[in-house]
């Protein structure tokens, strides 16, 4: 049975495409046939996060529009097999992804791929609402900071009322809160929202916990998704997250301070 | 949901995260409340009133109405504040009142 997976956030800037790429790399590193669709019309980034941006020739406003097909539309990624990026288009405005093209389109996709991530844009607005309205299950993007924790809130209000499984009275989506940019150091030192707060509050399963880390500006930089860069912190912390949502028990990591020692604190390697 | 006074005193000197974390839950409380109360409430709220206007000189801000879940149980409540409310010297002509009603507006 093929999955919409919607990567959301209600906040902008949190790492939704960050996590849409990661996510969708490794759901096709495990042998799923997984296609990622950047939801963000007009303010398309995906394609630079995939590193595919100069193979962008139709788009998903084009196949809604019917002038291209899905297979001139997907890129097919070079680095994993089995994966498979929808750019959007960077020109048209977001009222161009019509409720029953978006339908269509994902319906087209379900009979083709194990796995739909769905990136969607920033805001509670027609874009977002179309990007959460397919899902099966949510990734809740949130980091630990009261305005992204707000705004996790409001998202998860809007999949229980506003998505398709909310209106056709089906079995509501599964909810997963993934935890990004978190840094032990500043929780330790009472600076920043624990784990434990933010699930408290918000009172959704934990699907991973993404440390604040420099690897993640240098894999956007290169257009490589995170999770292939298996030496950092956020691309291991990705690789479990992956390996959790698809049933593996795997314990949570990077989550104590690390005590920097004489050396390092001397030559500043972090 | 408020802190303890323990947690209060024992608070670390920059601990700005129970901070963060209280303001949230205060905030998220009131939010919620508001987004699970049906789209139908206000204009309830709208036609109730001009039902009693029709018998009381009663203000916009005479009726509250609240939906509550305790459990498994919605309690709909319904306030008119009738204080300040007068009755209407000219009634309905087609629909007066029962007397019962009339003999309580006299209490008024």
């Amino acid at each position: 049975m093929s999955k919409v997976i919607t990567i959301t956030s209600g906040k902008g800037g949190v790492g939704k495409t960050t996590t849409s790429a990661a996510f969708a790399t490794g759901l096709a590193q495990r042998g799923n046939k997984t296609v990622v669709i950047d939801f963000d019309v007009g303010l398309r980034n995906l394609d630079l996060i995939m590193g595919v941006e100069r193979r962008v020739v139709f788009d998903f406003i084009n196949v809604i529009n019917g002038d291209a097909n899905l297979n001139q539309a997907l890129i097919k990624d070079k680095r994993v097999d089995n994966l498979y990026i929808f750019p959007t288009s960077q020109t048209r405005d977001k009222d161009a992804l019509s409720k029953e093209g978006v339908a269509r389109v994902i319906n087209e996709l379900r009979d083709n791929f194990d796995y739909i991530i769905c990136d969607s844009p920033a805001g509670i607005e027609h874009g977002a609402l179309t990007a959460l309205y397919h899902a099966d299950a949510a990734i809740i993007v949130t980091n630990p900071e009261v305005s992204s924790v707000r705004d996790s809130d409001r998202i998860l209000g809007m999949l229980a009322s506003k998505s398709r499984r909310a209106e056709e009275n089906e079995a509501p989506v599964d909810e997963y809160l993934l935890l990004t940019r978190y840094s032990p150091e500043r929780v330790e030192r009472g600076e920043m929202l624990s784990i434990e707060d933010v699930q408290e509050i918000l009172s959704v399963p934990l699907i991973g916990v993404i440390p604040e880390s420099e690897a993640v500006l240098k894999a956007s930089n290169t257009g490589m998704p995170v999770i292939l860069d298996v030496e950092s912190s956020a691309g291991i912390a990705y690789g479990d997250a992956v390996a959790r949502f698809l049933g593996e028990q795997r314990e949570m990591r990077f989550l104590k301070a690390q005590k920097k020692s004489l050396l390092r604190t001397l030559f500043g390697k972090a | 949901m408020m802190m303890s006074i323990m947690e209060r005193l024992f608070r670390k000197r920059n601990d700005t995260a129970s901070v963060a974390k209280e303001r949230l839950q205060i905030v998220l409380a009131h939010e919620r409340a508001g987004r699970t109360a049906p789209d139908f409430l206000p204009l309830l709220q709208k036609e109730l009133l001009s039902v009693v206007a029709k018998y009381l000189e009663v203000e916009d801000e005479m009726i509250k109405i609240t939906l509550e879940k305790a459990g498994e149980v919605s309690v709909l409540e319904i306030n008119v504040e009738l204080d300040k409310a007068r009755i209407r010297k000219s009634l309905p002509i087609a629909e007066k009142p029962p007397i019962e009603t009339k003999k309580a507006a006299v209490g008024l």
